[in-house]
């Protein structure tokens, strides 16, 4: 049997449920009742919709950054060989993504919000109470929460993969432990750090969940104008046209990222 | 190099070295000096405790007991990078992410030498590894072959007192092995600098080494040049690990007098005593097979191969089984005489 027949499958669902619906997109962002135009993408450019476009990437920037500072050490340590709960360490990280995104969130929401759980301790106590959400700060805080274990375990698995007689070679060629690291494991591990970005940035970036419940709307970002436009205002052309030009931003940090390491086998989730 | 080589002049000293991991023993007391500018290795099977050894020395392993000397000071517990030991590690460990000159340089970078001297010591040394004009090709699209010289290379740039090979030849296939082997005895002869070389393959070691360590669980059998411990091997196991032997149970009647086989022989061994329990080595090359009735003793043709050289025949007695070579083949089932001389009869004391 000709072995490619068994993705058929799969192509045939990628053409119903991706292409279609993209193809869709395209037509919707540049006819507005039959007409072709240039509408939709023209109202993107007012200052509100460029803004909010800003701050998204600049959030997702910022808890990418936070993601890549917080999982390099640790996937180091997981990688140490004095280390004896590394599965235990590893299945923590892991167990949350087994949980629905959407849940977990609200749970941070009812812990986190002015009147939630941990406030209501912090009163009982008779501690001031803490404003934790509703800003940029709260925003940043699900996306790491959420996105971290898609930074980790690239990481992990890149720096598992090193050769250890590498390292060793390194030191016996007179490099001291910076200069190993320096000259050789994190060369070697830029595989699993470049995944580990595509895999951060880009929900971090089109997120709306998380700004909702965790933002309280107090912050606007793309993926939330993208929603509205779809679920409220019903404006399905101009919804159609940001997803576009989203679209084009992610593919563009795509190229670029893939050029500085290389999306292969080496930098793979799992 | 070989005329000024001082008797007493130890580039590395090793007392009492012994390591453990958990309850299981891996080297047992070992104590070594290995001279400058010798080429020494150390052979033994798998597991013998060879590779730790090497790399206590390389300092990639701390020994649990004993001492490390290099010019007669203590390094067992300094880091590899501040030792002036480099080693070519078995599978090569070449950077892959580096090109074959950046592999090369990279100890001379870390140094932080001139850029054009470290270009130039790139040159010599892919001169002195025959692989000039390689400075920019990837690690990966290198054969086996040359990765290994490639490896070499990058340690033998560093100039280091000794250079530490585990194993080099294992990966590569045997007629390139035997290139490599001349190869890297011209080159120890040519950098004039000690080699430490593991291996599990006897005749590399008989071809490469000045001085031959063998070992096996975790202690060292015998230390002596090739030609000693092929022909005066001290123990059964060094006898039956240095080529092909036969090893049997004897007595020493007295100075030049064994008995083995049930039968007298003269020898030329001499100071073991009398009636003292020992083994005879007899190497298979050193029978001569004559009629008979001629012999001294007398067997059946059980199996004969075709060696190329030589035959390899097993001769049947009542009481073992010889192995032998000869140029001259004797039918399966032909009843033979053998015979051994005295020269040819190596005594080992036994444990």
């Amino acid at each position: 049997m000709n072995k490619k027949s068994l993705a058929y499958p799969y192509v045939i669902w990628a053409g119903i449920f991706i292409i279609v619906p993209l193809l869709l997109i395209v037509y919707f962002s540049f006819f507005v009742d039959g007409q072709f135009t240039f509408q939709n993408y023209t109202k993107f450019m007012e200052d509100y919709y460029i803004k909010a476009m800003g701050k998204s990437i600049s959030l997702a920037f910022i808890s990418t950054t936070i993601c890549l500072l917080l999982a390099y050490p640790l996937a180091m340590v997981l990688n140490g060989k004095d280390i004896s709960n590394r599965g235990v360490i590893l299945l923590l990280i892991i167990l949350p993504m087994w949980m629905n995104s959407l849940l977990r969130t609200y749970a941070w929401a009812n812990l986190l919000e002015n009147n939630g759980v941990i406030n209501n301790v912090l009163a009982a106590l008779n501690l001031p109470t803490v404003k934790f959400l509703y800003g940029d700060g709260g925003v940043i805080f699900g996306m790491v929460y959420n996105f971290f274990p898609f930074m980790v375990l690239p990481i992990y698995n890149a720096l598992a993969k090193i050769d250890k007689g590498l390292i060793e070679a390194a030191y016996d060629l007179g490099a001291n432990d910076i200069t190993t690291f320096r000259k050789v494991i994190l060369p070697l591990s830029m595989p699993g750090v470049v995944t580990g970005i595509i895999m951060v940035f880009m929900p971090a970036l089109t997120t709306f969940l998380i700004t909702r419940l965790l933002g309280g709307g107090k912050v606007m970002l793309i993926g939330n104008i993208i929603e509205e436009q779809f679920t409220r205002t019903g404006d399905l052309g101009f919804g159609s046209a940001v997803s576009m030009i989203l679209m084009i931003i992610v593919l563009i940090t795509l190229a670029f990222m893939s050029r500085k390491g290389t999306l292969d086998e080496e930098g793979g989730l799992f | 190099m070989a005329e000024n080589k001082l008797e007493n002049d130890y580039i590395i000293d090793l007392k009492n070295i012994s390591k453990s991991f958990g309850d299981t023993i891996i080297l047992d007391k070992i104590n070594m000096y290995i001279r400058r500018n010798e080429f020494l290795t150390l052979l033994g099977p798998s597991g013998c405790g060879k590779t730790t050894l090497l790399r206590i020395i390389g300092g990639f392993e701390e020994a649990s007991n004993g001492k490390v000397l290099f010019e007669g000071e203590n390094i067992g517990k300094l880091p590899p990078y501040k030792r002036k030991i480099n080693t070519v590690f078995q599978k090569y460990a070449l950077f892959p992410h580096m090109t074959v000159g950046e592999n090369i340089a990279f100890g001379l970078n870390i140094k932080k030498l001139d850029k054009k001297i470290i270009k130039e010591k790139v040159q010599e040394m892919l001169e002195l590894v025959g692989l000039k004009g390689f400075e920019n090709r990837k690690i990966d699209s290198l054969s086996g072959g040359q990765q290994q010289r490639i490896a070499i290379a990058r340690a033998l740039v560093n100039e280091p007192e000794v250079l530490l090979l585990d194993e080099p030849l294992g990966a590569l296939d045997l007629k390139l092995r035997k290139g490599m082997q001349t190869e890297l005895k011209r080159i120890q002869q040519k950098v004039g600098i000690t080699f430490i070389y593991v291996t599990h393959d006897q005749e590399e070691a008989l071809t490469m080494s000045d001085t031959i360590a063998i070992m096996n669980a975790g202690k060292v059998q015998q230390i002596g040049t090739p030609v000693d411990i092929y022909n005066e091997p001290k123990n059964a196991f060094v006898a039956d690990f240095i080529g092909e032997s036969n090893i049997l149970h004897g007595t020493m009647i007295d100075d030049y007098r064994v008995n083995f086989h049930s039968t007298e022989f003269k020898c030329v061994d001499a100071g073991f005593g009398t009636n003292v329990p020992i083994d005879v080595v007899v190497r298979p090359e050193d029978i001569r097979i004559i009629e008979a009735e001629k012999g001294m003793i007398k067997g059946v043709v059980e199996s004969v191969t075709f060696k190329g050289v030589h035959y390899e025949m097993v001769v049947t007695t009542d009481e073992y089984k010889w192995l032998v070579h000869s140029t001259v083949m004797s039918p399966v089932g032909e009843t033979v005489g053998m015979v051994i001389t005295p020269e040819d009869i190596h005594i080992m004391r036994r444990r």
